[in-house]
């Protein structure tokens, strides 16, 4: 064992002094991601790297950093020198470009499907037995409930609840606002915690044993359920969800510095790939690709689920009436 | 005005080093805040800083720390007088121990804690029939403070009783004064202004405090929000100006605070050194 390790040592001292560092390149690139990827990446980096290696022989180290999808952002825009981010929601993008101009203003057609090569849902999470019938949002606002979700305002997750709850609760009263907003009322009423992030929602229902349902990414409650407490959780799909696009771009700017333009784009058009599709069908993320889709058609439940586009106006508009300060969810809290 | 010549050397030296260095540190970082600010025109200013949900923060966030300073001064007095004037064995552990919330990572000591007081944790379970909720509650809140801030005062006390000769208690004792005499007579007018610094270094502590205490208060606007997280927030929806803006009120009474305490602790030891 140790002479082989020897001669490997040697070998590739060798190797290293007759073989230029021009034979085969290392390239580091840095994709600034939000929290619930962590697995997904994990599995993606590495099928990603051993593609590259094929293609071009240049060897790819990805790093990915993972924290909420806004503090992410925020640090990008700071400098944290990403060649691409893959974050939780379109508005976060948004401001790369808002606040920092490191992208290009039409950077959501730049790929397909709006950018999202992944899609997911929001699904609700309950206790074994579902022991108190909750089977649609109307569940959600009745009294004795506990609702587990984290707060909108820092969290992109809340952000899709909360807009998926506004959704069913429009369509339910055929679009009259100020009932819609008394239905959302009534729900966050029933919220005993806001934790800051996902996961410490996900922490807060599963290991703290608070609440009756988690409204949860319907990755993280698969997740959540296979991993964190076999048997102990049950996934509950209302009649209505909302279609979370998780965006990724590019950051043109600090990919042009580090002249690694070419292997960002491979990374992206990667995800879009029947083998980037299958990593994320199998890490919970519902793929974007046909025959992909169709595979795992029966891992995914189906529902109806409504776009932020057509239902909200776009992110800039939705972040604007429901989030900022004075928007409707704060609205539910002033006395 | 006459400059009296100092005696020792190096005074202008060290001076301007200090101040050099505190602007590096301390100053320039606290004036960015206060310039960020002035994006925001004086009404503007007004309207961030006094809405109900920030007004409530303020009182949550300085009530909690306050009570949570004045848990430690009391406990830790005691503490540190247990540590100081018996010996027992584990003596080293215990005083090891008082130093552990310096260097826990606080959101460690948030998770912890939440795990303990959440109504299926060791205590939690145990108050909850009692009709008392600790963990998503201010009182959680109070409980994140009191842990972080404890070293504070014990360390700040503790070589000031040290140095406190046990024989001007005995003295105190065989001329017929009662414990309790001996106590506020002899023993608290000299730890008491290090006693107070010990307050204001855990209270100021508190404020600021991040980690610990968003696992355990819930974060309900209105009832267990903090001021740190409503900062947050609203970098989150890259309000860098509002977030500014309520980060300078902060600051603005803490500093006002702290002043008053070590105007307080001066005046003190002024009178004391008059008394003797």
């Amino acid at each position: 064992m140790k002479k082989s390790l020897l001669a490997l040592a040697l070998l590739s001292a060798i190797y290293g002094i007759t073989a230029p560092a021009a034979y085969a390149k290392d390239i580091n690139l840095l994709n600034v991601s939000y929290d619930p990827t962590r697995e997904f990446y994990q599995d993606f980096n590495k099928a990603f790297a051993a593609f590259w290696k094929t293609k071009t022989g240049d060897n790819v180290i990805v790093k990915t950093s993972h924290g909420g999808s806004g503090k992410q952002a925020r640090a990008i825009i700071d400098g944290l020198d990403a060649d691409v981010a893959t974050l939780a929601l379109a508005y976060d993008v948004d401001q790369l470009q808002e606040k920092a101009k490191l992208i290009p203003k039409d950077w959501q057609s730049r790929l397909q499907n709006n950018s999202s090569p992944y899609t997911s849902t929001i699904v609700f999470l309950v206790r074994k037995g579902n022991p108190k019938g909750i089977k649609d949002w109307t569940d959600l606002t009745k009294s004795g409930v506990s609702v587990i979700t984290p707060n909108p305002k820092t969290s992109g997750g809340a952000r899709w609840n909360y807009l998926a709850a506004w959704a069913y609760a429009k369509k339910q009263n055929g679009g009259d606002e100020a009932k819609t907003k008394e239905f959302v009322g009534k729900l966050f009423k029933n919220v005993p915690v806001l934790d800051t992030g996902a996961r410490g929602s996900t922490t807060t229902f599963v290991e703290r044993g608070i609440g009756d349902v988690l409204l949860a990414w319907e990755n993280e409650a698969f997740l959540a359920q296979k991993e964190l407490g076999v048997g102990k959780f049950e996934i509950v799909v209302p009649s209505l969800s909302i279609l979370a696009e998780p965006p990724v771009t590019v950051v043109d700017k600090f990919a042009k510095k580090h002249g690694n333009e070419a292997v960002a784009k491979a990374y992206l058009d990667y995800l879009y790939t029947e083998e980037g599709q299958e990593i994320a069908a199998k890490n919970y993320y519902r793929p974007t690709l046909a025959s992909v889709a169709k595979k795992y058609e029966t891992q995914f439940p189906k529902v109806k689920l409504v776009q932020i586009d057509q239902e909200f106006g776009g992110w800039q508009k939705a972040q604007k009436t429901h989030f900022s300060d004075g928007g409707t969810f704060d609205q539910i809290y002033q006395k | 005005m006459t400059t009296r010549k100092n005696v020792l050397p190096g005074f202008n030296l060290s001076l301007g080093y200090t101040i050099f260095y505190l602007s590096l540190i301390v100053l320039i970082p606290l004036s960015a805040a206060f310039i960020k600010t002035t994006e925001l025109s004086l009404h503007e200013f007004w309207a961030v800083v006094s809405t109900p949900r920030v007004v409530a923060s303020y009182k949550l966030t300085f009530g909690a720390s306050f009570i949570a300073a004045l848990i430690n001064a009391v406990f830790g007095l005691l503490t540190a007088w247990v540590l100081v004037r018996y010996t027992f064995p584990g003596k080293k552990i215990i005083d090891a121990l008082v130093d552990l919330p310096f260097a826990l990572p606080t959101a460690v000591a948030g998770i912890a804690l939440t795990a303990v007081y959440s109504n299926n944790g060791w205590i939690g379970s145990w108050l909850e029939p009692h009709g008392i909720k600790v963990a998503f509650t201010p009182l959680g809140v109070v409980v994140a403070l009191t842990f972080i801030g404890l070293p504070f005062v014990v360390r700040t006390v503790q070589p000031v009783l040290e140095d406190l000769e046990a024989e001007t208690e005995e003295a105190a004792a065989s001329l017929g004064a009662n414990r309790w005499q001996t106590f506020y007579k002899i023993i608290f007018p000299a730890v008491w202004p290090a006693l107070l610094t010990g307050f204001a270094l855990a209270f100021a502590r508190a404020i600021g405090e991040y980690g610990s205490v968003i696992f355990i208060a819930g974060n309900m606007p209105m009832v267990s929000e903090i001021t740190p997280l409503i900062i947050i927030t609203k970098l989150e929806q890259y309000d860098y100006a509002g977030a500014t803006a309520v980060a300078v009120v902060m600051l603005v009474i803490s500093f006002i605070l702290l002043f008053a305490i070590n105007g307080l602790q001066w005046w003190l030891s002024r009178r004391n050194g008059s008394a003797l």
